[in-house]
C-alpha cells in the first residue's frame, strides 16, 4: 500500500502547479459554506448573549441599532446624543437603575466609556489588579488594553484629540491607570473605563486652569469687573489632573444638560421593564428605550438571510468547480493512458494502478479538506471579531 | 522456452489476421524478429506475453499456457518472468531514474521491494553507465540513457525472458550497440531468452536466430 500511496505522491509532488489549483479549489468549496456558518454562528452566539445580557437601552431618537452597537461594543460612531437630564429622569420613574454611559472619545483605537461605577457590578466585571476610578481623571483598562499597551496600575493613557486641526476641539487629557479588568472575553475587554464626568473634561465641558485671582496669574488676565475676572489666552489649562489641580476643576452650565449616549436601565423586575417601556412610547417622547436582544434578532435575521443567499451561491460555485475538477481528473487519465498501459504491459496489478489514480484524488481532496478544515479553526479563533468588526463599521 | 502452435489472431476492427502455425525458441536463444511494419511483429509478442490473447491456438511460455490464466494470474507471470523493453521506452516523467527502475515492484504485491532489490537496482544501474543519476528525473536523460533505465527495469526481477520490441529503434549507432551488449550480457549470464523486434537489419548479425515475419502475415 505505501508503494502506491508514493507514487500517487511522486505524482502531486511532480505535478505541483496542478496539484495546488485543485487543492485551493477543494479548499476553497468546503471553507467558504463551512467558514461562514462558523462565523455567523459564533458571531450570533457573542452579539445575542451581550444583548440578553443589557435588559434596557435608553437613547435620542434615531437608529436603535447604532445606539444598541455603541452601548454594547463601543466600536460603532456614537448615536444621536441625550443628555444626563434621561438618566436622572430613569431615576424618577423609579423602575430601573439607570447606568449612563458616553462612549464618543478614544485613547488612539481605543474607546473611552464614561460610566459609573454600577457599570462593574452590572457586568460582573473583576479586577485583576488595582481598584475602581476613584476621582476625575482617573481610570481603569481592559484586560486586553493593559495587554496590548503594556500598561499596568501605575501607568497612564492619553485620551486622542478628535482633530488636531481643531483648536477649539477636544483636548487631550492624561488619564491615570489606577485598576485593571480580569479578562472577560467580551467588548469590555478591550476599553477604558473612566467616570462619565472625565468624559466631560476630556470635552471641555468641565475643566481646571490657573487660578486667576492668584497674583502670579496677572499675566492670564484680561480684564477684572468686580468679582468677575476674565482670562486671555495665555491662561494654563490642565490637561491632567492631579491632587494639586482637582479643584480646580469646575463645571460650566447645568450638568444636567452634558450629554451621554445613552443610559443602560437595569428595571427592577419584568414588570418594571414593561412599565418603564410605556413611558417611552408616544410620538412627542425626545428619547426612545430599546431592549437590545430584539434589536440584535432583527441585525441576525437580516445577516442569516444574506448567509442563506450566499451559501446558495457558494454552493452552486462549489458544484461547478467540483464538476471542473472531474474533468480535469478525466482529462489527465486520457492524458496518461499510455502510462497507464506501460503499468498493465509490465505486469501492474489492477488493484494497485487503480489504487494510485484513487489515491491521487483522495490525496487532493484529504489535503484540501484539511487546509479547509485549518483555515476554519483558525476562522473560529479570529472569524467573530472580525464579523463584529465590519458589522460596528 | 516458448512454443506457439497453430495460432490465430484477428483485432476486432480492421482487415488484419496473424497466423503462426508452429514457433519453437528454446531457452537461452537469442532470437530477431524482423519484417515489414503492420506485419504483426509486436502483436506477437504481446501474445507471448499475455497481454493479448489468441482467438484460437497455443501460446505456451516457459511451460505455461499463458492464455489460460486468469488477468491477474497472467500479470504476476508476466512481472515476474518476463522483462519488456519498449521501442518508446515508456518511463513514468514523475519517477527518478531509481524509481522507473523499481517500478515493477511498487505496482504488484507479487513482488516484495527489499533492501536487496534496492541494491540490485542501483548495481545494475552503475553496470549500463547510469548510476550517478538515480536522483535524477528522466526527461533531463538522454535518448541513450533512457532506453538503458527501461533496460535496468526489464532485467531487476532477473526474468528468464526478455522480450524486446524494436529497443534500438530511436537510438544513435553508439547507444544501439550498447543497449543490446548489455541486453546480451544479460542473456549470456543469467541463461535467459531473448527475443527482439528490429527493423535495423545492421544488427542483425549478433542474434542466432532471424525469424522473417513474412510468412506469418495472413492479410
Amino acid at each position: 500500500m505505501s508503494d502506491v500511496l508514493y507514487l500517487a505522491w511522486r505524482y502531486l509532488a511532480y505535478h505541483k502547479i496542478k496539484t495546488m489549483i485543485l487543492v485551493a479549489s477543494i479548499t476553497l468549496i468546503v471553507f467558504l459554506p463551512v467558514g461562514l456558518n462558523v462565523i455567523v454562528g459564533q458571531s450570533s452566539a457573542e452579539l445575542t448573549a451581550r444583548a440578553e445580557a443589557t435588559p434596557l437601552l435608553v437613547g435620542a431618537k434615531g437608529s436603535p441599532l447604532e445606539l444598541v452597537l455603541n452601548s454594547l461594543y463601543f466600536d460603532s460612531d456614537p448615536p444621536e446624543l441625550t443628555t444626563y437630564a434621561e438618566a436622572l429622569r430613569v431615576v424618577e420613574f423609579e423602575l430601573a437603575t439607570p447606568i449612563p454611559l458616553y462612549v464618543r472619545f478614544r485613547s488612539r483605537d481605543i474607546p473611552i466609556v464614561g460610566t459609573t461605577l454600577e457599570y462593574f457590578d452590572f457586568r460582573r466585571l473583576h479586577f485583576a489588579a488595582g481598584r475602581p476610578m476613584a476621582v476625575l481623571g482617573e481610570c481603569v483598562i481592559g484586560s486586553r488594553v493593559a495587554e496590548d499597551l503594556g500598561v499596568g496600575v501605575g501607568g497612564e493613557v492619553i485620551s486622542s484629540p478628535e482633530s488636531v486641526f481643531d483648536l477649539a476641539g477636544v483636548y487631550p487629557l492624561k488619564m491615570a491607570v489606577v485598576g485593571v479588568l480580569a479578562p472577560a472575553y467580551s467588548a469590555d475587554d478591550e476599553a477604558i473605563f473612566v467616570d462619565i464626568k472625565t468624559t466631560w473634561v476630556i470635552e471641555g465641558l468641565v475643566h481646571g486652569h490657573q487660578d486667576l485671582a492668584a497674583p502670579e496669574a496677572a499675566a492670564g488676565v484680561l480684564k477684572r469687573e468686580g468679582d468677575t475676572i476674565v482670562g486671555n489666552a495665555s491662561v494654563v489649562q490642565y490637561n491632567e489632573i492631579t491632587p494639586d489641580n482637582v479643584d480646580s476643576f469646575h463645571f460650566h452650565g447645568d450638568m444636567s444638560d452634558y450629554p451621554v449616549s445613552a443610559i443602560v436601565a437595569v428595571p427592577r423586575d419584568q414588570k418594571a421593564g414593561t412599565i418603564l417601556m410605556g413611558r417611552y412610547e408616544g410620538g412627542e417622547e425626545p428619547s426612545q428605550i430599546v431592549q437590545p436582544t430584539s434589536v440584535m434578532n432583527d441585525l441576525l435575521d437580516t445577516i442569516l438571510t444574506i448567509q442563506g443567499f450566499v451559501i446558495a451561491a457558494i454552493l452552486l460555485v462549489a458544484a461547478a468547480t467540483i464538476a471542473t475538477a472531474a474533468l480535469v481528473f478525466l482529462l489527465s487519465l486520457r492524458l496518461r493512458r499510455r502510462e497507464i498501459e506501460t503499468m498493465t504491459k509490465i505486469g501492474g496489478s489492477r488493484l494497485s494502478i487503480g489504487t494510485i489514480l484513487v489515491s491521487e484524488v483522495v490525496a487532493v481532496l484529504v489535503l484540501g479538506v484539511g487546509l479547509a478544515g485549518a483555515l476554519t479553526l483558525v476562522t473560529s479563533q479570529f472569524g467573530a471579531g472580525i464579523i463584529r468588526a465590519w458589522l460596528l463599521s | 522456452m516458448i512454443s506457439i502452435k497453430d495460432l490465430r489472431f484477428r483485432y476486432t476492427e480492421g482487415e488484419f489476421a496473424l497466423h503462426v502455425p508452429e514457433l519453437v525458441i528454446e531457452s537461452g536463444e537469442k532470437v530477431a524478429i524482423i519484417g515489414p511494419s503492420g506485419s504483426g511483429k509486436t502483436t506477437l509478442l504481446n501474445l507471448i506475453a499475455g497481454i493479448r490473447s489468441p482467438q484460437s491456438g497455443q501460446v505456451q511460455t516457459q511451460g505455461t499456457e499463458i492464455g489460460a490464466l486468469d488477468d491477474a494470474a497472467r500479470r504476476d507471470f508476466r512481472i515476474r518472468r518476463i522483462g519488456l523493453v519498449f521501442q518508446e521506452f515508456e518511463l513514468l516523467e514523475y519517477l527518478n531514474v531509481l524509481d522507473n527502475v523499481l517500478l515493477p515492484y511498487r505496482i504488484n504485491r507479487s513482488l516484495d521491494l527489499t533492501r536487496q532489490v534496492r541494491e540490485r537496482a542501483a548495481e545494475l544501474a552503475e553496470e549500463v553507465g547510469i548510476g550517478g543519476y538515480l536522483g535524477r528525473y528522466v526527461n533531463h536523460l538522454s535518448q541513450g540513457e533512457r532506453q538503458r533505465v527501461s533496460v535496468c527495469r526489464a532485467l531487476l526481477a532477473r526474468p528468464p525472458l526478455i522480450l524486446a520490441d524494436e529497443p534500438t529503434g530511436n537510438l544513435d549507432p553508439t547507444n544501439k550497440g550498447r543497449v543490446l551488449d548489455i541486453l546480451f550480457d544479460y542473456v549470456d549470464r543469467d541463461g535467459a531468452t531473448l527475443v527482439t523486434v528490429t527493423h535495423d537489419h545492421d544488427l542483425l548479425s549478433r542474434f542466432e536466430r532471424v525469424i522473417d515475419f513474412k510468412q506469418f502475415y495472413d492479410t
